[in-house]
């Protein structure tokens, strides 16, 4: 296939005006001793038939879709209404760049501010840009910020903090002379606020907790805040289960200063690991060093309301090395799927989705718990995820769930040994009763 | 023309556009105690599905897009994006599968991961490859920490990289997040690199040279091989900006040139939409003296029996979750496959001739400062134009009323007021011909009128902005009765 539009006589035409006498004549500026002397050694073309039972045939080697699954973890199975594929898919919203032209990008800009809007609205926060990367990259972020706005070497990060976000920032921060010290948790799965008060000092740039945590439980994060501010630090949340908004009190609400997280339960399909939908939010008086794309309202010669990309003056096409970050593309496209997401499940629909999936977690971490042997680990208050320690090894567990048809919890102990023999279930709107009597069923079997 | 409400001051309680099955789990009252449950989500809206749909609908409308017409934003390659590449991303095969689930379970996944690094390295000349980065400006990053773990591990990190004034800005931003201190090479008076100023500042405490090639006026490095051995010769690394990989694919590879680490943007040379301003992807390829500090996990094994392994000491950890942009990537292998060798090759001639029969059409009428030969791109300025008091960003607003995107303006810094053109591969002579003929019309109108260009655009939705008041008083979203 190919997917060039000029004919032979168009190319003899091009060339005569060029003055060239050949397509390789226009690389004649090139030194020979670079030139590749060989095809690629590459699969000859594919028509798109061809092509597309190629695809069919590895995505039916994925046989993961055809289980049960009841695996989260920072990504999650939620219902995507169908005008979300249906509006999102418009070329006018595929197609384009970044909206630097703002006159004939209102469409994405609009959509921007909504989202940015959307953002403000449920992490309770004054400022939203306009997305980055993922999750884990938005923690990165967070650390860097906080560090610009106080420049203290220290960095109080949760145990509970999804640990892939705490590797991103371990990546992040290796060269800034920043350090990372981690703060554990209770016994209710909660950040020990004791451990928290003996680790903080004056040298804490900013404390960083996930709610709900990467276990699941919902933080006490008044507490956390309190204590973060009463040693003039960056108090820093991490949102990996965005759908949990819908239900639980707004962050700002407890005084955090940034909010971030991922946005991937936004109407983002898991597909194995990406694209997602990092955002972050923060209060107005960091606004100089929140990083990313913002967009913002303003008029046109005539008087009428517009939107523009604003405050470049933060970004590397204008501050170059000292810009607040090197990110230039981010997510638009994802936050347009969620900006969709958003707005139809409407302020009762969000709030009924995320019900649900509390309800549904606490019948599932009920019928689980009462199996023989089994144990809830940890006692905190949760949304749609739960540890449960089972009585015979995890894996050997998973794989008798598997020959049934069913993925398990996610083996914790490769992250978090000191749990013992646990592992992480997620339950969402997706799952029927059905679905989890068949797990407890499956469960109980796999333990007897 | 009526423009489109915000969704908010549309809303009204008692609408809605999407409904839940009814809970079939028992939900006691007292089920949530324990959870701090929020009163309400002020302000959040209340719409109908046909609302929804005509909101969206009627504001993509209002968006200028590729499969409209060129889209000659240089350095950004927007070519045309393949629908058939959409169709497989969304197999649902691939779009339910769980980064976390058991590999033998995602066996299709991981051999797309293999299959893209395998294919990419065969591109670009290079002997390993991560696909973790989330757009270029991430791999810029990741390719300065591998050179930066690889130089630690000598016991010798260095304090400066080295980056030519004609690059983008996310170069001297990725080396400067990195802990570099970002040192300019002058260019030539040809465009390209001065190789005097560059043998004087690279000096042993340099980690890195930074160069795009072809270089963002559309210039290839031709002393390219010997800019690799004034940077290896100091025990310096050569990274390469990829973005500009368009002019190349198939026709030579960066590996034989001296590369020991670069970056392609899935979003420009293999033609993944670029959605509004991502998502993108930003694979880094690197020799194999760079292979061991490559981002976890790496995947490993047979095909069939493939795994993912995070045992690697040497790795500079990870730089996002997962394993990457999954979803871009596969459009990216779509686009590969579907063009074969000789495709790929084919896509670099034909961008390179399309930019070429540009800049010979328009070379009376605009000024191009730097005459040296040319890629995928080419580089004109306003000065002709200044004359009349009508700068590049008259001339950007005018195209717009002719219904054309206009080209790349904020960079190179080297050129002022730059109009830089990439018209890509997929352009017809007939699209090219008629961008040719209104710039034309616009260099003449900019004599005759200079006035209609200063007040350009007339037939958009909205007309010029006030970028300078949007910063200086942020309304940065939306708040009942404040706007």
């Amino acid at each position: 296939m190919s997917y060039i539009s000029l004919g032979d006589k168009d190319k003899k035409e091009m060339l005569e005006r060029i003055g060239a006498s050949s397509l390789e004549d226009l690389y004649c500026c090139l030194p020979d001793e670079v030139l590749l002397k060989r095809r690629l050694a590459l699969p000859e073309a594919m028509p798109e038939a061809d092509l597309l039972r190629r695809f069919e045939d590895l995505a039916a080697r994925n046989t993961y879709p055809s289980y049960l699954s009841f695996l989260g973890a920072g990504v999650y199975q939620h219902f995507v209404p169908s005008v979300v594929d249906y509006l999102s898919a418009r070329g006018e919203f595929i197609t384009p760049y970044t909206p630097y032209q703002p006159e004939i990008s209102q469409g994405t800009l609009q959509i921007i501010f909504e989202y940015q809007t959307l953002i403000c609205q449920l992490t309770g926060m004054d400022i939203s840009n306009a997305s980055l990367y993922d999750g884990a990259m938005a923690a990165a972020e967070a650390v860097l910020m906080a560090s610009r706005l106080n420049a203290k070497p220290k960095i109080l990060v949760a145990r509970s903090l999804h640990p892939e976000y705490t590797a991103t920032i371990r990546t992040y921060i290796r060269s800034l002379g920043v350090r990372i010290e981690e703060v554990g948790f209770g016994p209710d799965g909660r950040l020990d606020p004791s451990d928290l008060a003996r680790k903080i000092d004056k040298d804490t740039s900013a404390v960083l907790v996930q709610s709900p945590n990467v276990f699941g439980v919902v933080e006490d994060l008044k507490t956390v805040g309190e204590l973060a501010h009463g040693h003039q630090a960056l108090f820093a949340v991490a949102v990996a289960e965005a759908a949990s908004l819908g239900l639980l009190e707004a962050p700002g609400a407890f005084g955090a200063d940034v909010v971030f997280g991922e946005g991937q339960s936004f109407g983002l399909a898991p597909s194995f690991g990406g694209p997602y939908l990092g955002f972050m939010a923060c209060k107005k008086e960091h606004l100089r060093q929140l990083p990313g794309r913002i967009a913002g309202q303003t008029q046109d010669i005539d008087g009428r309301r517009g939107f523009v990309l604003t405050l470049s003056t933060r970004e590397q096409h204008i501050r170059r090395e000292k810009a607040t970050s090197n990110i230039c593309t981010n997510q638009a496209w994802c936050a347009l799927r969620a900006t969709i997401f958003l707005e139809t499940l409407g302020r009762d629909g969000l709030r009924e989705m995320a019900l649900q999936n509390a309800h549904k977690a606490r019948y599932a971490a009920g019928v689980l718990g009462r199996i023989a042997g089994v144990k809830r680990p940890l006692s905190g208050p949760f949304f749609n995820e739960f540890v449960l320690t089972l009585p015979k090894d995890v894996a050997a567990v998973n794989a008798r769930l598997k020959d049934k048809g069913a993925i398990g919890g996610l083996d914790l102990r490769p992250f978090y040994p000191e749990l013992g023999n646990s592992a992480l279930f997620c339950v969402t709107e997706v799952h029927t009763r059905e679905d989890i009597d068949r797990l407890a069923g499956l469960m109980e079997e796999a333990l007897r | 023309m009526i423009r489109e409400p915000l969704i908010f001051e549309i809303s009204e309680p008692g609408k809605r556009a999407y409904a839940l099955p009814a809970l079939d789990v028992p939900g006691p009252a007292d089920a949530l105690a324990g959870l701090p449950v929020r009163a309400d989500i002020p302000g959040f809206p209340q719409v109908s599905e046909v609302e929804i749909v005509r909101h969206f609908t009627r504001l993509s409308q209002q968006n200028y897009c590729v499969d409209l017409g060129i889209y000659p934003l240089g350095s950004c390659t927007m070519k045309y994006n393949p629908k058939i590449n959409e169709k497989v991303a969304a197999l649902p095969g691939f779009t339910a599968s769980h980064p976390l689930a058991p590999a033998d379970t995602v066996q299709g996944d991981l051999e797309v991961l293999r299959l893209v690094e395998d294919a990419l390295c065969e591109i670009t000349g290079m002997d390993a490859c991560t696909l973790q980065p989330a757009a270029g400006a991430q791999g810029e990053l990741t390719g300065m920490m591998l050179i930066r773990a690889c130089l630690e591990e000598r016991g010798d990190p260095r304090k400066y990289v080295l980056v030519p004034d004609s690059a983008h800005g996310t170069n001297p931003s990725s080396a400067h997040l990195c802990g570099y201190i970002v040192k300019e090479i002058k260019s030539n008076e040809g465009g390209t690199i001065d190789l005097d100023d560059l043998a004087r500042q690279m000096t042993g405490q340099v980690a890195a040279l930074m160069v795009t090639n072809p270089n963002t006026l559309g210039v290839f490095e031709y002393d390219i091989v010997k800019i690799a051995e004034i940077v290896h010769a100091k025990g310096g690394f050569l990274y390469m900006d990829g973005a500009n990989m368009n002019a190349l694919t198939g026709k030579c590879r960066p590996g034989d040139m001296g590369a020991d680490a670069l970056h392609i943007n899935l979003h420009k040379t293999f033609s993944t939409p670029h959605g509004g301003g991502g998502p993108g992807s930003g694979p880094v390829a690197v020799k194999r003296v760079l292979e061991p500090y490559l981002p976890v996990p790496r995947v490993i094994g047979k095909a069939g029996a493939l795994a993912l392994d995070y045992a690697r000491t040497r790795s500079i950890g990870r730089v996002k979750s997962f394993y990457g942009n999954f979803g871009v990537i596969l459009k990216a292998l779509a686009y590969i496959w579907s063009l074969g060798p000789d495709g790929l090759k084919e896509i670099a001639e034909i961008a390179v001739l399309n930019a070429n029969y540009i800049r010979r059409s328009l070379d009376k009428d605009f000024y191009l400062k730097y005459t040296t030969p040319t890629l995928h791109e080419c580089v004109f300025s306003d000065k002709f134009q200044k004359e009349y008091g009508v700068s590049n960003l008259d001339i950007a607003k005018r195209l717009i009323d002719y219904g054309v995107h206009p080209p790349t303006m904020s960079f190179p810094l080297i050129v002022h007021g730059a109009l830089m053109i990439e018209p890509t591969e997929t352009e017809s002579k007939r699209d090219l011909d008629q961008f040719i003929e209104i710039m034309t019309t616009i260099a003449r109108e900019a004599k005759t009128d200079p006035e209609l260009l200063r007040a350009a655009p007339h037939a958009t939705v909205v007309r010029r902005l006030d970028e300078t008041g949007a910063a200086r008083h942020p309304i940065l979203k939306w708040e009942n009765g404040k706007t």
